[in-house]
């Protein structure tokens, strides 16, 4: 049916129910952070911006916390739906850092997000702001585990294969994996990055409204000090994350670079800027090379070498012109946020950060940008990880459960339907909460009031639809 | 003497799925009552008693898929697959189930589609919640470690029925904590619900217990021999004494002990089950101990389960206790 196969479908299913969910759980990690420093600046300053800023904020942590945990169910059950030859064989050791990931996060957010969203006025302020950090701290908790089970499928350590099952043999190396420390620190930091140009782009809209908005003023200043503290951080992170998969994945780096064959001795490895990648000739098309650049990145010498795709035999390459372009887009991206950063340092240098309409717009446009940048990332290092499921042990083929292709159509038209609709309402309901005015936001919860919020999506008063 | 660990990590995950079943199992009822309730202002103090707990209640399905997944991942590889449709039309239907809980109270022109969104959120999820319970008992073609029947195995008569009778339970699970949640007109109406809920959730149970050896030769040979039979007697006994209670508990209006007896009665549906399937996990062939995970990994994540599931339940007593009594129209937590 359509040419495709029943791998492919499965394939596509989760890569679209986990790139949607993903959004939501990056922009919480980010924004229960900024809470939790908003909520510290307010009570250590007494400075009333912070309290506004809290809570204009959190009624869209609650829009977005919400929508994480329903696309978040799906994918607790469709490690075992569609992937059950890897749930079998993988599962003594991603099962239970599944479980633990519910146990020590899923608990503690639900716990906790209570008193965060609706507990003001009823609690003291010190008890509201460790349920604050205890939320945050939750985040970066569910984090850890399920990176920790992502790195181990990208390379795989602590365990012994008996009757073709992966069995935990040492579960420090599990957890400790090679890749996890990278990846963590990569993925952390671009949930903080992608938040910061969320919160850097909702500012620019309301000072584009009105330039003397304090609580404005406060959440670009804010971003801008962030993006221009996390770019550079990141871009060495990255680039040290590179060089681990280097050494663990090589095959990976060869297709993220577009480089097929070995160089001859005694010659730097260009880097290549622009190409056509072809899986069919093994080469690349159109290609604008820079001299020397990728031993200079990849080795820190200029002669260094890396193996040619062409080391490798033709089933084991990923899909090179996937994973060479969303290396691209990622890398790109990062280089353009860097530049924001950077031209955000030099507007406040010159007393110009609330003044230059131009660069507000273009903050305003670029509120997206980390978002899409963390998903070019990821699809570059699951994409990398192919043919793949746990690298260089099993094969993504062997993993995937026997569903007809009938079947896995039904379902991926009915995620992909289902998942419109509510991503529909949820960013519809939230643009109307960034447009309401940051300086006005009225406690909620108080003595008084009437309308107790309690549920997460619940906690802004104001009406879904426009009263007609 | 070595601790028989899969045991003990089948007794675990009983425990979570009990707790889901029995948790948002009166949360699913709710919104299976739904349609025999007119009027917005009574639907919103139906929906404001379960909407500061719906969530947690659900992470105790997470949990038993998790935990399924960790400690017997044979079982989750298996049945997950086999029950494909169900499950992913149980999926989706508590995400429509779970939106409408935030988005409900936002709404006026649209405020109809999220009652069906709620409403038949509900009644899909907890139909094919049923489905998958009977497929499981009908039993599933397995053979080298991975499911090897069609796609359509589960689609029978026997888990159309159990899909049907689970509606019935969980309505009457709904219904007592209604009973327990409301008051005035609005609680009468329950009241009014909770006899025939009774009779179709006993009906049920009686055709599912007298079908299920019909169909099941081990089954039979199970329940009907000596001492097993000694062991089941009291079921079918504690039913019946259960039934007959909370019949007369809709005359003499017990308003708190009423859906506590209804908790008791799908605690000894569900027990029925352990004693009629133990130490089978897939049947009609796979223990326990065939499913179970490495002992390093059961051993491994006992260590969590057993500290942090108690905090967990304090926590969630406390939310309750905070969330006591009754619900008024216009005091919503929305």
């Amino acid at each position: 049916m359509l040419g495709f196969e029943a791998l492919d479908l499965a394939r596509f299913q989760f890569a679209f129910t986990v790139s949607f969910h993903i959004l939501f759980p990056a922009f919480s990690i980010g924004l229960a952070s900024y809470l939790m420093v908003l909520e510290g600046l307010w009570l250590k300053t007494g400075n009333e911006i912070y309290h506004n800023l809290y809570r204009f904020w959190v009624r869209i942590f609650a829009v977005v916390f919400g929508l994480g945990v329903v696309s978040g169910v799906v994918m607790a059950y469709e490690f075992g739906t569609n992937w059950s030859g890897f749930a079998e064989r993988a599962g003594d050791i991603t099962g239970v850092l599944l479980t633990y990931e519910v146990l020590t996060a899923f608990f503690m957010e639900a716990g906790f997000l209570g008193i965060m969203l609706f507990g003001e006025g009823r609690v003291s302020r010190r008890l509201h702001f460790s349920a604050t950090c205890l939320v945050a701290v939750g985040t970066l908790i569910s984090m850890t585990w399920i990176l920790m089970s992502n790195s181990w499928m990208q390379t795989p350590a602590g365990y012994e294969v008996i009757d073709g099952r992966f069995e935990p043999s040492n579960w420090l190396e599990i957890m400790f994996n090679p890749s996890f420390p990278y990846r963590i620190v990569h993925m952390g930091l671009a949930a903080f990055i992608s938040v910061g140009f969320v919160v850097g782009g909702v500012g620019a809209y309301h000072l584009l409204r009105n330039r003397r908005d304090q609580a404005a003023r406060k959440m670009f200043s804010m971003a801008m000090w962030a993006i221009l503290v996390a770019l550079p951080v990141q871009i060495i992170a990255g680039d040290m994350h590179g060089l681990n998969t280097l050494e663990h994945q090589p095959a990976k780096v060869a297709a993220m670079e577009g480089h097929w064959e070995n160089e001859p001795d005694q010659k730097g490895m260009p880097l290549v800027l622009f190409a056509l990648p072809s899986m069919n000739d093994a080469a690349n098309h159109f290609e604008l090379k820079v001299p020397y650049a990728s031993s200079l990145i990849l080795t820190h010498t200029l002669d260094g070498k890396i193996q040619g795709l062409k080391d490798w035999p033709r089933d084991e390459w990923p899909d090179v012109p996937l994973v060479f372009w969303s290396f691209r887009i990622m890398v790109g991206l990062g280089m353009l946020m860097l530049g924001m950063g950077v031209v955000g340092l030099f507007l406040r240098w010159r007393g110009q950060l609330y003044e230059a309409r131009w660069f507000q717009r273009l903050a305003l446009f670029t509120t997206p940008v980390g978002f899409i940048a963390l998903l070019a990332g990821w699809i570059t290092t699951e994409a990398g990880r192919q043919p793949w499921v746990v690298y260089g042990m099993l094969r993504t083929e062997d993993a995937v459960s026997m569903h007809s292709v009938g079947s896995m159509l039904t379902t991926l038209i009915g995620f992909m339907v289902v998942y419109a609709i509510i991503f529909g309402i949820g960013i519809y309901y939230m643009l109307r909460l960034i447009r309401s005015e940051p300086m006005n936001m009225v406690p909620s919860g108080g003595p008084g009031h009437e309308r107790q919020p309690k549920r997460p999506m619940s906690a802004a008063d104001g009406s879904f639809e426009e009263q007609n | 003497m070595t601790i028989d660990l899969p045991v003990i990590w089948y007794l675990l995950i009983g425990f979570a799925v009990a707790m889901y079943v029995m948790m948002d199992g009166f949360s699913l009822g709710v919104g299976i009552l739904f349609p025999f309730i007119k009027g917005d202002e009574n639907r919103d103090v139906m929906m404001n008693t379960v909407a500061p707990v719906w969530d947690g209640n659900q992470t105790w399905m997470i949990l038993g898929g998790a935990g399924l997944y960790g400690a017997f991942p044979l079982a989750y590889s298996v049945i997950l697959p086999a029950m494909y449709l169900p499950l992913i039309l149980m999926l989706l239907a508590l995400i429509f189930r779970g939106i409408a809980f935030e988005f409900r109270f936002k709404s006026n022109r649209s405020r109809k589609w999220f009652d069906l969104a709620f409403s038949g959120g509900a009644m899909v999820a907890t139909f094919s919640q049923g489905v998958v319970l009977g497929g499981i008992i009908n039993g599933l073609a397995v053979s080298e470690r991975a499911y090897q029947g069609g796609t359509f195995d589960w689609f029978s008569p026997f888990a159309l029925f159990t899909g049907l009778a689970l509606m019935a339970g969980y309505a009457l699970l709904g219904a007592g904590w209604l009973i327990m949640k409301t008051e005035g007109d609005l609680q009468k109406r329950f009241y009014q619900l909770a006899r025939p809920l009774t009779l179709l959730l006993v009906a049920s149970m009686i055709v599912i217990s007298v079908w299920t050896p019909l169909s099941n030769g081990r089954i039979a040979e199970r329940w009907f021999t000596f001492p097993n039979i000694a062991w089941f007697a009291p079921v079918p006994i504690l039913v019946a004494l259960l039934s007959w209670s909370i019949w007369n508990g809709v005359t003499h209006s017990h308003e708190r002990r009423l859906f506590f007896k209804v908790l008791g009665l799908f605690f000894l549906g569900l027990s029925g089950l352990v004693i009629s399937f133990f130490p089978l996990i897939i049947p009609p062939d796979i223990t326990l101990w065939d499913a179970a995970s490495a002992r390093a990994s059961q051993s491994f994540l006992i260590v969590g389960y057993v500290i942090l599931v108690p905090i967990v339940l304090i926590y969630t007593a406390y939310s309750y206790y905070v969330f006591r009594g009754k619900v008024r129209a216009g005091e919503g937590y929305h």
